[in-house]
């Protein structure tokens, strides 16, 4: 590849993952840089550990395990509402943790839905409180995801492969041979890769799911390093951990997800001619509907406890909304300027070490980043003065790993696909860019965009550490109406905050679509 | 003149060795067995691939180190060649401007190359709104604004039926014969060089031979290609 | 963002400009948020100081005193408000903070002797349930019902420390046999309060572990009468909450006088009704109405500040055993 020509150039990519790299991997240093010498890791550290991969590593195989026929199955069939469906699937995720696991309790919990069912048969309350109420809750936040990122890959297929596929008379095994094994191959690694490192992050919901300090993951050793401890040195030792950890996952990931695309079609609308029969029907439906209730179930209770206290929102409660857009804006502007290059640069075969510098932004306790760059920051500015830019840009690199999983294999399609011809006529850098990457890639840029505003609209992450008075966004005041009694204003603000982050993911997301379905 | 000044082309274990020329304003067939590497020798012209030895020279200016769209060349693929999501107009535009900053004389030769193929009124239309004898109509209205000295065919119209190919390569012979420009067209079938080439390059064990008469060569064929005529 | 970072830099500095001097004081986030303390803490204060009070949110009281120790003599702050006594030994020990010379009248369950950390409001931890259920009379009896639980874990929660020195408090050695008894009472351990507390209100457990003051909000801003705090035979931990000036402070007289403000009437009238806990002086009108209602401890605990921290670690220890069983 190297001595190939190209359309485009990789620099801006590897500038873009070096910026990553050195936001996380300088914060860490800073940490340890400031650290007195503490106890090292012991042996509640390795039992957390254990905990954490464990739970990740289950959440993450169950996620995508049920992912797959989900997606499948709403990627051939059209039904009234399936907009809806699948723009409502980005929203778990970007609930702030503390709404959605009241959430969860309202459908799953001792007192919930589910419960009072059971006691109409005279049956006792769910058990939730364990490792399966840790996966249960993982995969509700991550099942989505899974599933949008999965049936992405699916409509990358193009029209026309489907169509000489149905030409060939491919029954339904062949179908899975054919298009959608190698399918999953390149996106199922990657998908995996992602929830892992969602999950090893966890804490808070890993912690009260998990019924107890059984639940203890490395971010809450993280968190007790820090605040019970004081110890920089263990925190940043913890971090450094979980960056391998994902590292790895990454690595393997990267690794494994091999095989070509499918090549580009030409733009036709896709039409399916396959799984008509009616098994195949009746197991879509149960997917799509399990999918459903197990999503939308949580969300409406979250809707149905805010809707009294939407009423009567106080005045820094709207303020709040205002900067959480604000954030939210700057933070998906960043996410592109560092993702795009880095998709192309991957595209152009310069992957694993950008791919893996992408993915560490997942890794990265917020904590750890956040101390990390008040320990940079204060010395030379006000972090208080820097709220709003530093949020934003820890948050796009959190978002990172998602749009790069996005973009990257729409990014290699178009450079493989096109690169020869652009290149023969003379179309490179800006050209090329402008006229042929960036309009190929509308729609992955638009889903990305979308998912990375959502994100930033609900993260609390290090704008907890850098809380200015004068400057808070939507998922801090919600915590503040929490820690003030004040359960139904909060409940109130969290449904607003999850129709601001709806709204950004779907105007975005439309925004981006150029299949003339999905 | 283009000559290829003892070029070497290696891919992974398969080299071709070129030394040859060709007058300027020849139709040339590039014929041989499957895999013999015509495609390879057309890419590394067109600057795809580059030369492990030698030059490749055109008018005396050496191409070797230009980059592919700086080359006096104009290529069509054997698939993809137009964007599915640019107009006709735009597509074709492209050969006259990437960046597609068009001035009216430029949008106006757009619209002349397009009713030269054939096409009049369809500049707005997207690729997919077309057949396939269409698409390559816009692809060579692309060709004619690009204004090189030399076009490559890497079997564009091998998709195409066998009238609606003829009617093609005619086209081709047609275009080059008003432009002046040199034609190398990659061509698995003996009649398609028979139809507009008058002379063939034979690529064959490694080697593509200077250019030879076309009759001559098919009528009395040497006996690497005489195996792949059959 | 160029202009963004520009503009605040401008904002910075027009009030760096302004005439009066500037006091910062360093606190919890809920101390500054809208529905705590700190607006009117911050309007009272202004009217009498001809300065300019600027509240600083950062956190809980733990993340509060890391943040501190971040910034070290360099720090912005004057005033940190909002540690509790499980954190000022620890406070102590970064030499950072300087005595102060506030006295008053305290109304707290102990004597107040700190030299370097003045109290301005306490409470007591306490289970909170529903008024209409039965609540056990103490530790033993709560492991012996079949009640659920809801607590805060101590590694990353303010109450969910309180907890860990009430047990120990109450029950020293023995407090590692308590806990394997409430092992199973415990419905789960959540990161902090606001989490609790809203799974008890949801149903998840019939008592959540909050203040004895918790049912006052319900009462007063709710008219809720259904909310009571259960009463421990064993005695309640308390948790008494500080301010402390430092050292390094470039207006040490101003700070001086906010620590004086801060057991005053005007101050500690805000008290009861934005933070719901027990103000450290009682106001000259009384307590809010109200918390007339609220249960009294016959017994106050509290770990002097050396032997809280001295205990801290085996404690967390023990809970961590008892409950990973």
């Amino acid at each position: 590849m190297a001595d190939r020509a190209q359309p485009v150039s990789a620099r801006a990519g590897i500038g873009a993952a070096l910026v990553v790299a050195a936001l996380i991997f300088g914060t860490l240093a800073a940490v340890v840089l400031r650290a007195e010498p503490g106890r090292g890791l012991g042996s509640a550290d390795w039992a957390a550990l254990r905990f954490t991969l464990i739970q990740a590593c289950l959440s993450a195989g169950l996620s995508v395990a049920l992912a797959i026929p989900a997606a499948r199955a709403l990627a051939r069939r059209r039904f009234a509402g399936r907009r809806l469906l699948i723009a409502l699937l980005g929203a778990p995720f970007i609930l702030p943790v503390i709404v959605a696991i009241l959430g969860l309790l309202q459908v799953f919990g001792r007192a919930g839905w589910l419960s009072d069912v059971l006691a109409l048969f005279g049956l006792e309350p769910v058990q939730i409180y364990g490792l399966h109420g840790v996966v249960l809750a993982h995969v509700f936040f991550n099942l989505p995801l899974a599933t949008r990122l999965i049936l992405q890959g699916w409509q990358e297929i193009p029209a026309e492969r489907f169509r000489l596929a149905a030409q060939l008379g491919a029954d339904a095994r062949a179908m899975r041979n054919l298009l959608e094994y190698p399918m999953l191959r390149r996106v199922v690694p990657g998908a995996l890769a992602v929830i892992f490192a969602i999950c090893l992050s966890s804490f808070a919901v890993a912690l009260t799911l998990g019924g107890g300090p059984r639940a203890t993951t490395i971010e809450l050793a993280i968190y007790q390093a820090f605040r019970f401890d004081f110890d920089l040195g263990r925190a940043a030792m913890l971090s450094g951990l979980q960056l391998v950890l994902t590292g790895a996952a990454a690595l393997v990931a990267v690794k494994v997800a091999v095989g070509e695309g499918f090549g580009a079609g030409l733009d036709r609308p896709l039409q399916r001619w396959d799984g008509n029969s009616t098994t195949s029907r009746v197991m879509d439906g149960f997917w799509i509907l399990l999918a459903a209730a197990f999503l939308l179930l949580p969300l409406a209770a979250i809707a149905l406890s805010g809707v009294p206290g939407l009423v009567g929102l106080k005045a820094s409660v709207w303020t709040a909304a205002l900067n959480s857009i604000l954030v939210a804006t700057l933070s998906t502007v960043l996410m592109l300027v560092l993702a795009l290059p880095m998709a192309t640069a991957v595209a152009l075969g310069r992957g694993t070490v950008i791919e893996v510098a992408g993915i560490l932004g997942l890794a990265a306790s917020p904590l750890v980043i956040g101390t990390g760059l008040f320990i940079v920051i204060y010395p030379i500015a006000d972090p208080f003065a820097l709220a709003l830019p530093v949020t934003a840009l820890v948050n796009a690199v959190m978002a990172l790993p998602f749009a790069l999983r996005i973009l990257v294999p729409r990014a290699k399609s178009v450079v493989g696909r096109y690169g020869r011809l652009s290149m023969s006529l003379d179309m490179r850098g800006l050209p090329f860019v402008l006229r042929v990457l960036l309009p190929r890639m509308r729609a992955q840029i638009g889903f990305s965009a979308g998912l990375a505003a959502a994100l930033s609209m609900g993260d609390l992450g290090v704008v907890a550490l850098f809380a200015d008075p004068e400057f808070a966004t939507l998922p801090l005041q919600v915590y503040r109406l929490m820690g003030a009694y004040r359960m139904e204003a909060a409940a109130g603000a969290a449904l607003l905050l999850l129709a601001l982050s709806m709204s950004a993911f779907w105007i975005l997301d439309r925004g981006g679509r150029w299949h003339a379905e999905a | 003149m283009l000559r290829l000044e003892n070029c070497l082309i290696e891919n992974g274990g398969f080299a071709l060795h070129a030394d040859l020329e060709i007058a300027p304003g020849s139709r040339i067939a590039v014929i041989g067995p499957s895999g013999a590497g015509k495609s390879t020798l057309i890419e590394a012209l067109a600057g795809f691939r580059a030369l492990s030895e030698g030059a490749i020279r055109w008018r005396d200016y050496d191409l070797t180190p230009i980059e592919p769209g700086k080359r006096p060349i104009a290529m069509l693929f054997q698939d993809g060649n137009l964007f599915p999501h640019l107009t006709v107009a735009q597509n074709v535009g492209l050969g006259i401007h990437p960046n597609l900053r068009l001035d009216n004389a430029q949008q106006a030769n757009v619209q002349a190359a397009l009713a030269r193929v054939g096409l009049d009124g369809m500049g707005d239309r997207k690729p997919a709104a077309l057949s396939g004898g269409q698409q390559s109509r816009v692809a060579l209205a692309r060709v004619l604004v690009q204004g090189r000295d030399l076009l490559l065919l890497d079997e564009p119209f091998a998709a195409l039926g066998p009238a609606l190919k003829a009617e093609m390569l005619d086209l081709v012979a047609e275009l080059v014969a008003e432009s002046g420009a040199t034609l190398l067209m990659v061509s698995h079938d003996p009649s398609d060089a028979r139809r507009i080439a008058d002379q063939v390059v034979l690529v064959a064990e490694g080697e593509a031979d200077p250019p030879m008469d076309t009759a001559t060569l098919l009528d009395n064929p040497p006996p690497a290609l005489k195996a792949y005529l059959g | 963002m160029k202009y963004l970072v520009i503009a605040a830099g401008l904002l910075s500095t027009t009030a760096a400009y302004a005439d009066a001097p500037e006091l910062t004081v360093y606190t919890y986030d809920s101390f500054v948020s809208d529905w705590g303390p700190g607006p009117a803490v911050e309007k009272a204060f202004e009217e009498v100081c001809g300065c300019d009070l600027k509240l600083v949110g950062a956190g809980d009281g733990a993340a509060l005193l890391a943040r501190i120790k971040l910034e070290g003599e360099r720090s912005d702050a004057d005033v940190v408000l909002g540690l509790d006594t499980n954190l000022t030994a620890a406070a102590k020990a970064t030499g950072l903070f300087a005595d102060h010379s506030v006295t008053a009248d305290y109304a707290l369950p102990v004597t107040w002797t700190d030299a370097t950390f003045a109290p301005y409001d306490w409470g007591y931890f306490s289970f909170v349930h529903n008024a209409d259920a039965a609540a056990p009379a103490n530790f033993k009896e709560l492991a012996a019902s079949d009640k659920k639980i809801v607590i805060q874990d101590p590694r990353s929660s303010t109450p969910g420390l309180g907890l860990l020195m009430w047990v120990k408090a109450a029950y020293g050695g023995e407090a590692p046999a308590i806990w394997a008894d409430l092992a199973d009472n415990v419905v789960t351990v959540t990161k902090g309060w606001s989490e609790a507390y809203g799974m008890f209100l949801e149903g998840e457990a019939d008592m959540v572990l909050s203040y004895t003051t918790s049912p006052a909000y319900h009462l007063i801003a709710e008219e809720d009468a259904s909310k009571a705090a259960a009463v421990f035979d064993e005695g309640h931990y308390m948790q008494v909450e500080v301010a402390g000036k430092l050292a390094a402070s470039d207006q040490p007289e101003l700070a001086d006088q906010f620590l004086a403000f801060m057991v005053s009437d005007a101050f500690q009238s805000i008290i009861p009704t934005t933070n719901w806990m027990y103000p450290a002086v009682t106001p000259a009108e009384g307590l809010p109405k109200g918390f007339e209602t609220l249960v009294e401890p016959s017994k106050s605990l509290l770990l002097a500040e050396d032997e809280a921290a001295a205990v801290r670690d085996a404690a967390l220890e023990e809970w961590l055993t008892a409950l990973s069983q």
